[in-house]
């Protein structure tokens, strides 16, 4: 057990490190090339000059809220997929993404911003999220039992229908519109309140405290619903809070950063590959990698055609669906359960 | 130790199991039989509250059951499935100290070196601690039964139930599961309910027979009792043989197939009419 206990210290090390290293580049590199030594120094002083603001009011914030929102987002991919032994449950397949997308596009439709401020368009993210998990639990909760095959259809039926629906919006908005609704609807890490990045980050530190405190449970979750329940799991009580906690940690990383898809999906799965599916080391695992993972992605986004700027959800969505699609013709899927 | 009274229960509104009533000593070695569809695995779901009991109830050392929390029973009561696929990515080593998942404290993350200790007994008596370090996907069937076994031995139940654990086992394997299990029962005096298909074997491993009929008790008793030729005949609805095990004086059934079934009353026939 001792060993085991090293082995899961020595993966927190090493992603750790790499998370470091991965914001340190991130740090230095973009349209203006700052050294790093330059990086540690103006850590030390005040100062207004150019390279102060650029690294403290745009790339900092950047990669904070990287962190926060490719943390929830792995986390609740781990979550999920637990829940459901299957390794292809993600935020995004459970309508989660596509319900506050649609509260966005709504928001940006009817010009919410103009009457109630900066803050309506992560507000509304987060109740079509929040619509979404509602409507998917009650419908599958209609008999009695929170049914997970259910769930799953239930959610890509909705995800369908949200997406639909944003077309809908999309033809019949505004050319002005039409760009915000586009940009949001791919992902952006660019934000200028720090209000919303520190709410960001609160909540996902949280929910990863949380769902360690169900890292047991879901290591039962494991063996089937069934044999969870035989070891003594409440498993319809830690489903519905697991379902919960995925929710809000999906909900409030799509409002502040829109949808960025993949994350949820490829960083979990690398995880199982290289640390085990034992949730207690899984679930801090993805959560560093997956932040370490999306800040790259950003780095990426805003430096590959610099000055203009990808939207970081098609980085994720074609580094990740590349790696994922590799790693699927290398091995098979790591099986979670009696699939 | 386990007593069971008037107890109904099914899926949504239908029936599965209706009046069962009977008693479980401590140590007692308690086979259930009956066709397929006769409410076995819907008994056992029951007593571990898989599913609710529509009418009765059952009472557990004095506790009834439907008054336990989930973790409580998990403490007293271990249930081993059929055959099942799960955790194929674990250690046998892994997979059998989830069987202390119902004695941890609250944010207790990490096992302690009692919940090691017993999951190595388990394994030992189980017969798979040599097998700690491999995977459960390395395992044949007959070795993954017995890890699940070793996983419901971690949790120190004082009630053992077991879901046909021989089902898709070779006879080789079927003895060792089953002997095991004799094992437990005799020398570490555990009571154990165990599903069986096998009447052969339920015949010679339990000292207590319940036979299920559509959902109701059939009958209780003994495997001479129970298993007589116009019981299994009126149950089964299938001819049979019963003789006398020629190892120990246990009864043997003998299935007769169809045709050898016609060919023996032409037989008869032409005797006859000669």
């Amino acid at each position: 057990m001792n060993k085991r206990l090293l082995r899961w210290l020595l993966w927190i090390l090493i992603l750790t490190g790499i998370l470091s290293v991965v914001a340190a580049f991130s740090l230095c590199v973009g349209s203006v090339r700052i050294p790093f030594r330059e990086i540690i120094s103006l850590f030390h002083r005040e100062g207004s000059n150019i390279e102060h603001s650029i690294v403290f009011g745009i790339r900092l914030p950047r990669i904070l809220l990287g962190l926060a929102v490719g943390g929830a987002l792995s986390i609740a991919g781990v979550i999920l997929q637990g829940m459901f032994r299957n390794p292809l449950v993600e935020p995004y397949t459970l309508g989660i993404s596509g319900g506050a997308a649609l509260g966005v596009c709504l928001s940006i439709l009817l010009r919410l911003t103009n009457t109630l401020g900066i803050l309506a368009l992560p507000a509304s993210g987060f109740l079509g999220a929040i619509t979404v998990i509602f409507a998917v639990y009650m419908m599958s909760l209609k008999k009695g039992l929170l049914r997970i095959q259910g769930l799953l259809l239930t959610g890509v039926m909705i995800s369908f229908i949200c997406s639909s629906l944003i077309m809908l919006i999309m033809a019949v908005s505004r050319i002005e519109d039409l760009h915000g609704i586009i940009f949001w609807t791919m992902g952006s890490l660019e934000t200028s309140q720090w209000f919303l990045i520190k709410i960001a980050l609160a909540i996902s530190l949280i929910g990863l405290i949380i769902s360690y405190l169900f890292s047991i449970d879901l290591n039962a979750f494991s063996l089937g619903e069934e044999e969870a329940l035989h070891l003594g799991v409440n498993i319809e009580r830690s489903k519905r809070l697991l379902f919960i906690l995925a929710s809000l940690l999906t909900g409030c990383s799509v409002a502040v950063a829109g949808i960025i898809g993949f994350v949820g999906l490829v960083v979990p799965h690398f995880m199982r590959m290289l640390v085990g599916s034992d949730h207690r080391i899984l679930l801090v695992a993805s959560y560093l990698s997956g932040a370490a993972f999306l800040i790259l992605c950003d780095t990426l986004a805003r430096t590959i055609i610099a000055p203009m700027e990808l939207p970081v959800g098609v980085v994720t969505g074609i580094i990740g669906g590349i790696l994922f699609v590799y790693a699927l013709t290398r091995r098979q899927l790591i099986p979670l359960g009696d699939k | 130790m386990l007593q069971v009274d008037n107890l109904s229960c099914g899926y949504d509104s239908k029936f599965v199991l209706q009046n069962i009533n009977f008693k479980i000593g401590d140590g007692e070695l308690l086979g259930v039989i009956g066709p397929n569809g006769s409410g076995k695995t819907t008994l056992l779901k029951a007593i571990t509250k898989v599913l609710k009991p529509q009418k009765g109830r059952m009472v557990f050392d004095g506790k009834e059951i439907s008054q336990m929390g989930f973790k409580e029973l998990a403490q007293k009561v271990a249930f081993v499935p059929q055959s099942s696929a799960a955790g194929m990515n674990m250690t046998v080593e892994e997979f059998v100290l989830l069987g202390r998942i119902p004695h941890r404290r609250q944010f207790q993350f990490l096992e302690t070196e009692g919940d090691q200790q017993v999951a190595e007994q388990a394994m030992a008596l189980a017969g798979v601690l040599e097998l700690r370090e491999r995977f459960l996907s390395e395992l044949s069937g007959g070795e993954r039964q017995l890890a699940t076994i070793a996983r419901a031995l971690a949790q120190e139940p004082q009630l053992l139930l077991l879901d046909e654990p021989t089902a898709h086992l070779d006879i080789g394997h079927q003895v060792k599961v089953l002997d095991l299990v004799r094992k437990l029962n005799h020398e570490n005096s555990l009571t154990i309910v165990i599903v069986l298909h096998d009447l052969n074997l339920a015949s010679l491993y339990c000292d207590t027979l319940i036979l299920l009929k559509e959902g109701k008790i059939h009958s209780i008793g003994t495997p001479e009792e129970i298993l007589t030729y116009p019981v299994i005949e009126e149950v089964y609805r299938t001819p049979v043989v019963v003789k006398t095990n020629p190892v120990v004086s246990k009864p043997l059934i003998c299935l007769v197939p169809e045709a050898i079934l016609k060919a023996k009353s032409n037989q008869l026939n032409r005797t006859d009419k000669g």
